[in-house]
C-alpha cells in the first residue's frame, strides 16, 4: 500500500515537474543481486558509503568504521575518525586496506577509480579528496584541507557554539577554490580534469580542477533555481564531458557543461537522486538511485536506467535490507555494462546487481 | 545523563520515603515469604585474557553450544566470546562502527549474535561466528559539527530510528522486538529483514497502559507474547505478539532485567529486582534478588542478594537463562559476570 502511494506520488511529481523525461512508461527491469565480497575476519562491514571497480575488476569499498573521537588540546578540540578503504580481487577476496589511519579520515562518502586506475576518495567531514596510486601505496594528490579543530556544541544548549570549524570561513559563502565544506563525490572527464561535488557542508557546488589540481571553475550556490544546487550528493561525467549532478534536495539531475558555465539539461522524475553513474560503451546509460533515507525503509529505494537524454528506460528495486532490496544506496559503480555495484550505508553491504 | 535521572529519583524515593509507592514497597517486602531457591555460584568461571579486565558488564548471553558472550563498556566497547568452560575464545566486533556504549547482547535460535548499543543507537545482528554483519536496525548519525548530537532528521522516534535502545528479542517467526529505550519509551517490532511492523509507547514517559518509563529489557515466549521490564515503572509488562497490552506484573521490584528460559518443555520467567545504581541507603535490604516465576506471573522462588563481593550482585543488568537451572548474570557496578547453578543447595 505504502509503495503504491510512493509510486503515485512519484508520478504526480513527474507530471508537475517540467522534466525532460516525458513519460513514466519505463519498464521494470529483471535483475539478480549477490554479495560480491568476503570481508576478512578482522574487519567488519560498516556503513558502506562508496564502491568502485578498477580496470582489472578489483573492487574498492569505502566504509565508515570505528569510532570518531575528539581529543582535548590545550585550547582547542581535535576530531579524529576512521574510514576504511578496502580492496578486493575479482573473486571477492580481500587484498588490502588502503590509507589506514590517514589524517583525513572522518566520514567516508565516495570512492572512484580514474582511467589510469588511480583510486580517489572523498571524505564528507574532513572535506578532503585523496588520490592514491593504483596499488594504494602512495598519496599522489590532495584537494581540500581538513579543519584544524572543531567547535564543540552541546546538544540541547541554546544556540550553537560557533561555526563548523572549517577554517576561517563560514559555510554558504561558496566558491573558494579547493576549500570544501562537505565533499560528497569526485569524477573525471576524458581529459583527466577533476570534478568535485561539495554537497554536504552548505556550499552546494561543483568545482572543476585541471588534472594537476589547478582550480578552474565552480558552479552552484545554495538554492533551487538553475544556478543553484541543494545537497549535490553524487556526480558523473559522460564521454562528451558533460557533468551529471545528483541534485538531491532539488529532486533532479542537473547536467552541466564541461566548463561548468551552463545547465545543459534538467532531468526529473527520478525521485531524490542520491547516486549517479554512467556506463561505458557505444550505448551508455545513466543510472540514478532514488535512495531511501537512512531513517526510512518505506520510501523510495528504486534505481532508474536512463538514456543520457534523460529518458527513463527502466527501473528496478525497492527499499529494504533483504537481498535484492536496497538500503540507502550512497554510490553506484557501473563500469561493466549490465552490472552495477551498490554501496549501501543502511545495508552495511555491497551488492552486485546483474541486469537481465 | 538527563534521561537517566528520573528513574534514579524514583528508586531513591522507593528506598527512602514516599507513601505514594507504599504498595510497591509492600509487595517487595512480601517477598520475604517467597521460597529461597537453592543455588551455587561458580567462582571465577570466566578466564580473562592475560592483562585484560571486564569493564561495566552490560550484556551476557549463551549460544546453543554453551559459549558465553559478554558485551561490556571499556574505553572501546567490547564483545568477548568464552567457551562452555569459561575459557576465552575471541573478541568480536573490534573496530566495528556499531559499538560505542554497550547495553545488551542476545543470541537468537539460529545462534546469531545480536548486540544493542545505546551509544550508536544501533542493533546489530552478527552471524554465529561473529565475523559477519548480517543486519542492522537504527542508525548512527554522522559525526557532524563538533559534538552536536542533533540526531536523525525525523527525530529519534521514527519507525527506523532508535534512541538509546536497551534490548532485543525474537518470536518463532524471527520477527524482531526492540525495547527503545532511555530517550524513547516504547517497544518496536520489525520483520526479520528489519521492516517496521508495529510499535507501542511513545517518546515521552508514562505510567499508564500502553506507556513505558524506561523499557529496559525484553523477551518473547514461545507463544509470541512479549515481556518488557518497564524499569521506571517497576513493573514487567506483557504484550501480545502485535504489541497489544495484556497485563503487567507489579510485584517483582525494580524491573531491570527479564529472561525467559528456552530449554526444556516448560518456560520460566526470571526477573531481577536489581539494586539501584549507586546503592542508595537501605537499598540492599530491599533489592538484589532474582525471581523465578511462571510465565503468568506466579512466583516460584528467588535467589541471590546484593553485595560488593561475589556471589553478591552489584546491579544485575542482564541475565541469561537458556537453561532454567543455569543462570548467568552481568553486573554493572562490579564489572563482573557470574555463573549460578540453581537447585544445588546454598
Amino acid at each position: 500500500m505504502k509503495r503504491l502511494t510512493t509510486c503515485l506520488l512519484a508520478a504526480s511529481v513527474l507530471t508537475a515537474a517540467a522534466a525532460v523525461s516525458g513519460a513514466f512508461a519505463q519498464g521494470a527491469l529483471n535483475y539478480t543481486a549477490s554479495d560480491p565480497i568476503t570481508y576478512p575476519r578482522t574487519i567488519y562491514a560498516g556503513e558502506v558509503a562508496g564502491v568502485a571497480t578498477n580496470s582489472k575488476g578489483h573492487l574498492f569499498v569505502f566504509q565508515r568504521a570505528g569510532n570518531p573521537y575528539a581529543s582535548l588540546g590545550g585550547s582547542r578540540i581535535f576530531v579524529h575518525g576512521q574510514d576504511q578503504l578496502l580492496e578486493f580481487d575479482p573473486a571477492g577476496k580481500f587484498v588490502r586496506e588502503i590509507g589506514k589511519g590517514n589524517y583525513s579520515s572522518l566520514v567516508a562518502n565516495s570512492v572512484r577509480v580514474d582511467a589510469h586506475d588511480n583510486i580517489w576518495t572523498a571524505d564528507r567531514y574532513s572535506g578532503m579528496v585523496i588520490k592514491f596510486s593504483p596499488d594504494g601505496s602512495r598519496i599522489l594528490m590532495l584537494l581540500g584541507r581538513k579543519p584544524e579543530s572543531i567547535n564543540v556544541t552541546v546538544a540541547g544548549a541554546a544556540g550553537r557554539g560557533g561555526g563548523r570549524g572549517r577554517g576561517n570561513r563560514a559555510p554558504g559563502q561558496g566558491g573558494d577554490q579547493d576549500v570544501f565544506t562537505g565533499v560528497s563525490d569526485v569524477a573525471f572527464d576524458a581529459s583527466g580534469n577533476i570534478f568535485v561535488a561539495d554537497g554536504y557542508g552548505g556550499d552546494n557546488r561543483v568545482a572543476k580542477f585541471t588534472p594537476d589540481g589547478v582550480f578552474v571553475a565552480s558552479f552552484g550556490k545554495t538554492g533551487s533555481d538553475d544556478a543553484s544546487l541543494d545537497n549535490p550528493r553524487s556526480i558523473a561525467v559522460d564521454a562528451a564531458g558533460n557533468v551529471y549532478v545528483a541534485d538531491h534536495g532539488n529532486h533532479r539531475v542537473q547536467v552541466l557543461s564541461n566548463d561548468l558555465k551552463r545547465v545543459v539539461r534538467t532531468i526529473g522524475g527520478v525521485g531524490d537522486p542520491a547516486a549517479v553513474c554512467i556506463s561505458p560503451g557505444a550505448h551508455p546509460y545513466l543510472y540514478v538511485s532514488n535512495s531511501n533515507p537512512m531513517d526510512d525503509l518505506d520510501k523510495g529505494g528504486e534505481i532508474y536506467r536512463l538514456e543520457l537524454s534523460g529518458q527513463v528506460v527502466g527501473r528496478f528495486g525497492t527499499a529494504g535490507k533483504a537481498p535484492r532490496e536496497f538500503a540507502s544506496v550512497n554510490q553506484l559503480d557501473c563500469r561493466q555494462a549490465g552490472t552495477l555495484y551498490t554501496a549501501e550505508t543502511g545495508g552495511f553491504r555491497v551488492q552486485k546487481v546483474t541486469l537481465r | 545523563m538527563m534521561s537517566k535521572l528520573p528513574p534514579a529519583i524514583l528508586l531513591a524515593l522507593l528506598a527512602s520515603v514516599a507513601p505514594a509507592v507504599t504498595q510497591q514497597r509492600a509487595t517487595i517486602e512480601d517477598s520475604t515469604h517467597v521460597q529461597e531457591l537453592g543455588y551455587k555460584a561458580v567462582p571465577n568461571f570466566f578466564k580473562l585474557p592475560k592483562g585484560e579486565y571486564f569493564g561495566e558488564t552490560q550484556g551476557i548471553a549463551t549460544n546453543s553450544k554453551g559459549h558465553v558472550f559478554v558485551y561490556f563498556r571499556d574505553p572501546q566497547t567490547r564483545l568477548w566470546e568464552f567457551d562452555q568452560n569459561g575459557n576465552f575464545v575471541k573478541e568480536i566486533g573490534k573496530g566495528y562502527y556499531g559499538f560505542l556504549y554497550a547495553h545488551a547482547v542476545r543470541v537468537d535460535r539460529h545462534d546469531n549474535i545480536w548486540t544493542v548499543d545505546e551509544g550508536t543507537n544501533m542493533v546489530t545482528k552478527f552471524d554465529p561466528t561473529g565475523t559477519k554483519v548480517l543486519l542492522t536496525i537504527g542508525w548512527r548519525p554522522e559525526v557532524s559539527d563538533g559534538i552536536s548530537t542533533a540526531g536523525a532528521p525525523t527525530g529519534p522516534d521514527g519507525n527506523y530510528t532508535l534512541c538509546r535502545p536497551t534490548d532485543v528479542a525474537w518470536d518463532a517467526q524471527d520477527d524482531i522486538f526492540i525495547s527503545d529505550g532511555y530517550c524513547n519509551n516504547r517497544v518496536v517490532k520489525y520483520d526479520k529483514y528489519g521492516k517496521f511492523l508495529a510499535k507501542i509507547g511513545k517518546r515521552e514517559r508514562g505510567s499508564g497502559e500502553g506507556e513505558f518509563n524506561l523499557p529496559h529489557s525484553i523477551q518473547v515466549d514461545r507463544a509470541g507474547n512479549v515481556y518488557v521490564a518497564d524499569r521506571g515503572n517497576a513493573r514487567y509488562v506483557v504484550l501480545d505478539n502485535n504489541l497489544k497490552w495484556k497485563t503487567a506484573y507489579n510485584n517483582y521490584g525494580s524491573a531491570w532485567s527479564a529472561c525467559i528460559s528456552t530449554e526444556g518443555p516448560k518456560q520460566y520467567l526470571f526477573m531481577s529486582n536489581s539494586n539501584p545504581n549507586g546503592n542508595g541507603p537501605g537499598s540492599w535490604a530491599q533489592t538484589g534478588q532474582i525471581y523465578k516465576a511462571e510465565l503468568d506471573g506466579t512466583v516460584i522462588g528467588k535467589f541471590g542478594h546484593a553485595g560488593k563481593l561475589a556471589p553478591g550482585f552489584q546491579v544485575v543488568h542482564m541475565m541469561d537463562c537458556r537453561n532454567p537451572n543455569t543462570i548467568f548474570v552481568g553486573e554493572i557496578e562490579s564489572w563482573r559476570s557470574q555463573k549460578f547453578v540453581l537447585g544445588t543447595g546454598k
